[in-house]
């Protein structure tokens, strides 16, 4: 089985990358973009039976710094 | 002074803090691999060096801060044994949670690689001791996650306790409160983004870091 885990920024910490790919972008000539934050997806293939509370306890290890982000789980199947 | 250095894959300070170490208190420190889940006994001071430890992956410091020997880091610390985590150290330090806070990408987005002035704010710390509250000294930095961030109420505590340690003079790297570095509750861990092992000697150029490893040598023997 497989899960992803989307690792992003907390609201109100600065993203310097995120502002850096805005104003890329805006470069390009795309000037509809609002705001852009940049985050991280990590691919997880587990075990069967590997359960929900295993993989949550591996983003607060280690695959998140619950400091400054956030993360979501995604199960595939 | 029994002195320590961590090293990890990826290290590359660490003979730099060997040698300052060894320059100021007489003593060879022992230098310690990341896989080892023991230090050496009676150790009076841990450093944790700079570098780019597991290629910074994940995040500066996250794979570090998992290592075996930083369980045995973070008991030391625990017992009141000095720990000192400069740079990537700092990053290793705020990943294992014994110090408050991350260091994040510089606002700028460049990696900074210069000498900086900062100001003593405490020196009152084991670390400080040897410096002058509001004194301005100068340090090299070289990092590109160097901005430290915590939220408000973090940075009201670090603030009231008198837990900065240093602060910059100038717009370095978009740090909260222009933080350079800070120390535990405790007041035995400092995390660092500049490093004073490369302030040491009349060839660096300038020796405002010397005064740093001297307190804690003074520390070490009173």
């Amino acid at each position: 089985m497989k899960a992803r885990v989307f690792v992003t920024l907390k609201s109100g910490v600065l993203d310097p990358q995120g502002r850096a790919i805005h104003h890329a972008l805006k470069g390009l000539g795309f000037d509809g973009v609002r705001d852009v934050r940049a985050g991280k997806l990590i691919e997880l293939e587990l075990a069967e039976g590997t359960d929900d509370g295993e993989i949550e306890q591996m983003c607060r290890k280690l695959l998140a710094n619950t400091v400054i982000e956030n993360f979501r789980v995604e199960r595939l199947g | 002074m029994n002195s320590a250095v961590i090293v990890f894959p990826g290290s590359n300070c660490d003979r730099d803090l060997a040698v300052a170490l060894n320059q100021v208190t007489g003593v060879k420190p022992h230098m310690v691999w990341h896989r080892e889940s023991e230090l050496p006994s009676g150790l009076d001071f841990i450093g944790i060096p700079g570098g780019f430890s597991y290629g910074d992956y994940l995040r500066s410091g996250a794979m570090a801060a998992r290592s075996p020997v930083m369980r045995a880091v973070a008991e030391a610390a625990g017992r009141g044994v000095p720990v000192l985590g400069i740079c990537n150290g700092f990053q290793v330090l705020t990943e294992t949670g014994l110090l408050p806070g991350a260091l994040m990408r510089n606002s700028g987005l460049s990696f900074v690689c210069r000498p900086v002035e900062l100001s003593v704010e405490n020196s009152q710390t084991l670390f400080t001791s040897r410096y002058r509250a509001g004194e301005r000294i100068t340090v090299p930095v070289a990092h590109h996650d160097g901005s430290y961030q915590a939220d408000a109420e973090t940075l009201q505590r670090l603030e009231g306790e008198g837990r900065v340690a240093f602060r910059y003079s100038g717009a370095v790297n978009g740090s909260a409160n222009s933080i350079a570095g800070i120390v535990n509750d405790g007041g035995n861990v400092l995390g660092m983004m500049p490093h004073p092992e490369r302030a040491v000697e009349e060839a660096h150029g300038n020796t405002d870091g010397r005064r740093l490893f001297e307190g804690l040598l003074e520390t070490a023997l009173a």
